[in-house]
């Protein structure tokens, strides 16, 4: 008898919480995932962060009419507005008002709000996609370092040591310099940011990768695993039907917190100025331009603020999410 | 409202001054238009570019200067700025210099060791230095024509002296085996430079070469004792020639000069040594020596290229500060190459659409404006170069670009909807970022559309825009560049950026000016003795090459200097491009 038993439902079973829905319907059942949502969301800070989060994304993907309603295109001059001889903006703190909502940048007068709100977009894109790429490595990996072990588990864990001892910000300093412009049938910048969300992501899987291995190689000696290999289902089944379900939680909870740390080291290479070519307009970019005008409060200010609020929202968010998962960790 | 902004401005710039007091260590910086004392001269923008200000001929004092990094190096056969070129003439003393003072004089060269400029035989192929006498070493050791053949010969080791300038290396008639004083002590240099007697120095050039009383007065000319030459080690003790000589030296930290009692005044009608002593602090924070020199802890900044765009933002909008800078035009272009490499900027019709539809108010705003950046480039000559004429083949009105133009050239380039290509700068560079993002919003109007890309400036040059492969195989079409000149005549500044033949696999300056009239009005121009008929021939070439439009010029550069506290005799020097340091004077 070689097929395998009907085990659909073996995950729920596994649960200790299924127990209790197994025990008959007068006692409403709660998921780990509801109590999760419940604890979640007594969190005052990590709620704010989430709210904060969900309008960074609104924000991003409405950029194009918002700027049409506040401001003016991202990549308009307005060399009226600015001193010829000192290059600062003529009005008061940044020419800061009604027409520019939060002032023109020195030197070209461009609207800085237009360009923080544009510049939204390409921190979460590759925020979000590198983690992507991060997890979908950093688990598959994990997963299978933890689950098979052996030299399995020891060329893995190899691998991920040579990662981590990467010298990532030089490499991508390197590579980022030498993109060509055309290339994977992209183009252009979105060659450029293409290559960033590999660069980031493909280096930043093994700090995914030794969480899922850890977590995997407890969950792989208890009792459902037991289970289930003992009525005879094989290492895929388990490995995606049994394990993978349950390391969600953790998986959810450290690409959270992944999430700000790519958004930042993207606005570090843009920094260095081998992020994304000008004249796109990137938080950090802004922020290196703005080093030259450090007499100008509100032309560093506002792009470090952007980064700053979104890595403390998601950074919020993140612990918020593990403390209500795990309230252990605490 | 512009009141308004005006008293915002005051304010910050008020704040700014007490900020820079705490920073500078104490002072009166509140009170900069009293600095002057004596009233021998009022503070006012401008006024060290034509006259001397604050003249003196009071002796005495202790010159503070400073430096933002360190000294290339203080051996006379070793560097290559500007700065120590002009600096350097404290201690040593070359066969000929640059007139010291204000105005358009400061561009001729005048003897310095010899006692006329240089006289031409057979063509130009040979220049002879007559010695002046009574010319002494710090040490009391007469000063002789060997000195200065050997100061040449030894230049010619660029293992030993990787900094100095390389034109006698190629102008003189240099022996098949002579590979410097060092390797081949034993081989006579003489076929190059030669000491016919003592006071007599001959050079031998490789062909015919008329701005030889340029290249002299630089210091590979200044005499170098054998006897006490250490090789690279030499620019620890430098033996003078000059007014001062070295106290101490401590490099990478400071350094201090006094008087040299050997010199001899009589023999030195360029120079008054005033201070009694100089001091100089290397490698002070750039920021914080715009704040000493505001606040008048230090007399002088080194480097002579301008203030900090952070000290730019206090000077400029205060009355009282901006009164004690000048803003003097250098003999420095920004620009953007052309490149005819690739189409269809290899049809002359396009490169013009570029040049009617770039907006140069724009990219002179990306400068640093019309103060810090410089003034609006129509060609490519700047004008403190001896000789250059301005012109303007693609004016627009108010030099904002013409739009229909560009686009009848665009059409005869049979591109009427635009095209694409791309344009590098340097990434660590921010005004050629803000050029590159301005030229990209003009061009755009025309439908050309650019692709800006950023590279690091230590390696532009050798593997990005001057690498002719690179260039080709990334289809790149303008390019960022600046270039500055080694002497102010049409061959120190024009040669390098315009001659084709100088164009090899990497490391190229001339990214785009490939024309062979261009090449032979250079040969013609060279062997010219006739400096009137010479400097005719080098507008000849600007001409040729904004005909062809491989060059969009954008600034000719202009400096922000700050005359400093209590310092006497500043003027601006068009030969130095900086202040002429060996006339200041302390109060």
């Amino acid at each position: 008898m070689t097929a395998p038993l009907d085990v659909s439902g073996s995950a729920a079973e596994a649960h200790p919480e299924a127990v209790l829905v197994g025990a008959g319907k007068a006692i409403q059942g709660r998921s780990l995932t509801r109590i999760a949502w419940m604890r979640l969301r007594r969190d005052k800070l990590a709620m704010a962060g989430g709210i904060t989060v969900i309008l960074l994304i609104l924000v991003a993907i409405f950029s194009t009419p918002i700027i049409a309603a506040f401001g003016h295109p991202p990549l308009e001059f307005h060399q009226d507005q600015i001193d010829q001889s000192t290059l600062l903006p003529k009005g008061a703190f940044g020419a800061m008002g009604g027409e520019f909502l939060l002032g023109i940048e020195p030197v070209n007068g461009r609207d800085v709000f237009s360009r923080i709100v544009a510049g939204a977009g390409i921190s979460l894109l590759i925020g979000f996609l590198a983690t992507i790429l991060s997890v979908v490595i950093g688990t598959t990996l994990g997963v299978i370092a933890g689950y098979f072990g052996g030299w399995v588990d020891q060329l893995i864990g190899r691998i991920m040591d040579v990662f981590l001892a990467f010298p990532l910000l030089v490499f991508a300093i390197a590579l980022a310099g030498v993109i060509p412009d055309k290339g994977f049938g992209l183009e252009g910048n979105s060659l450029r940011i293409a290559m960033l969300i590999f660069i980031i992501g493909f280096f930043s899987w093994p700090y995914i990768g030794r969480i899922v291995r850890g977590q995997t190689l407890s969950l792989r000696e208890r009792e459902f695993v037991d289970a289930a290999r003992s009525l005879g289902a094989r290492n895929g089944y388990i490995l995606f039907r049994e394990i993978l379900p349950n390391l969600m939680a953790p998986i959810l909870v450290y690409a959270t917190l992944l999430i700000p740390t790519n958004i930042l080291f993207e606005a570090g290479l843009s920094f260095l100025g081998v992020g994304i070519n000008p004249p796109t307009p990137t938080w950090g970019g802004m922020l290196s331009e703005a080093v030259r005008f450090y007499t100008l409060p509100h032309f560093v200010i506002f792009p470090g603020l952007a980064i700053f609020i979104t890595v403390l929202a998601f950074n919020l968010f993140g612990d918020g999410l593990r403390d209500a998962f795990d309230p252990r960790a605490h | 409202m512009r009141r308004k902004s005006a008293l915002a401005a005051a304010a910050t710039a008020a704040l700014a001054l007490v900020l820079s007091a705490c920073g500078g260590g104490g002072g009166t910086a509140q009170q900069p238009a009293q600095s002057a004392s004596g009233g021998a001269a009022e503070p006012a923008f401008n006024a060290g570019l034509t006259s001397v200000f604050n003249p003196s001929t009071k002796k005495g004092g202790t010159l503070k200067a400073a430096h933002s990094a360190d000294w290339d190096s203080l051996d006379p056969g070793d560097t290559y700025y500007g700065y120590s070129f002009n600096f350097g003439r404290f201690y040593w003393r070359t066969l000929t210099m640059y007139k010291t003072g204000p105005g358009p004089e400061g561009n001729t060269v005048v003897p310095d060791l010899a006692e006329g400029l240089g006289e031409a035989s057979d063509g130009g192929k040979t220049w002879t230095y007559k010695l002046r006498s009574g010319l002494k070493f710090e040490d009391g050791t007469p000063i002789t024509a060997k000195d200065v053949a050997y100061a040449v010969a030894r230049s010619f080791d660029k293992e030993t002296f990787p900094h100095g300038p390389s034109y006698l290396n190629e102008l003189l008639a240099w022996p098949k085996d002579f590979k410097g004083v060092y390797k081949t002590p034993d081989v006579d240099y003489s076929a190059a430079v030669e000491a016919k007697d003592d006071l007599t120095v001959v050079f031998h050039l490789n062909k015919a070469f008329s701005s030889m009383d340029y290249v002299v007065q630089m210091p590979m000319t200044a005499p170098v004792p054998k006897d006490k030459d250490t090789g690279a080690k030499y620019k620890e003790k430098v033996v003078s020639s000059g007014p001062y000589k070295f106290e101490s030296n401590e490099i990478g930290k400071k350094f201090a000069l006094v008087r040299n009692d050997q010199w001899d005044p009589a023999t030195d009608p360029n120079r008054p040594a005033l201070p009694d002593r100089i001091e100089v602090q290397l490698n002070v924070n750039a920021d914080d020596l715009d704040n000493q020199l505001i606040a008048g802890n230090i007399h002088l900044d080194i480097p002579g290229t301008g203030m900090q765009p952070a000290a730019l933002g206090k000077v400029l909008p205060d009355p009282a500060l901006k009164a004690r800078t000048d803003n003097p035009i250098i003999p420095r272009l920004w620009y953007v190459s052309v490149i005819p490499d690739n189409p269809p900027l290899d049809n002359i019709e396009c490169r013009k659409a570029v040049m009617y539809a770039a907006d140069r108010v724009a990219n002179q705003t990306a400068y640093g404006g019309e103060l810090a950046g410089g003034e609006i480039a129509t060609n490519v000559m700047p004008p403190p170069i001896v000789g250059q004429e301005k012109f303007d083949l693609y004016a627009s009105e108010g030099n904002k670009g013409d739009v229909a133009k560009a686009k009848e050239a665009l059409a005869a380039c049979g591109q009427p909807n635009g095209f694409s290509t791309t344009m590098t700068f340097r990434a660590d560079r921010p005004r050629e970022k803000a050029l590159a993002e301005a030229m990209e919003q003009a061009l755009a109007k025309v439908g050309i559309k650019l692709t800006l890309k950023g590279f690091p400036g230590s390696s532009y040059f050798s593997d990005y825009a001057g690498n002719t492969a690179y260039v080709k195989k990334n289809g790149v079409g303008l390019a960022a560049h600046g270039w500055g000149s080694d002497w102010p005549d049409g061959y120190g500044f024009m040669q390098a950026i315009v001659d084709s033949r100088t164009i090899r696999p990497a490391g190229n300056y001339n990214l785009s000016v490939k024309n062979p009239e261009v090449d032979k009005l250079i040969d013609q121009a060279s062997a010219e003795l006739d400096a009137t008929a010479r400097a005719k021939l080098w507008v000849e070439v600007d001409k040729k090459v904004m005909e062809d439009a491989s060059i969009l010029p954008v600034v000719w550069a202009k400096s922000l200097l700050m005359r400093g506290k209590g310092v006497t005799n500043v003027a601006y020097n068009e030969g130095q491009s900086m202040f002429d340091y060996v006339l200041l004077g302390v109060e």
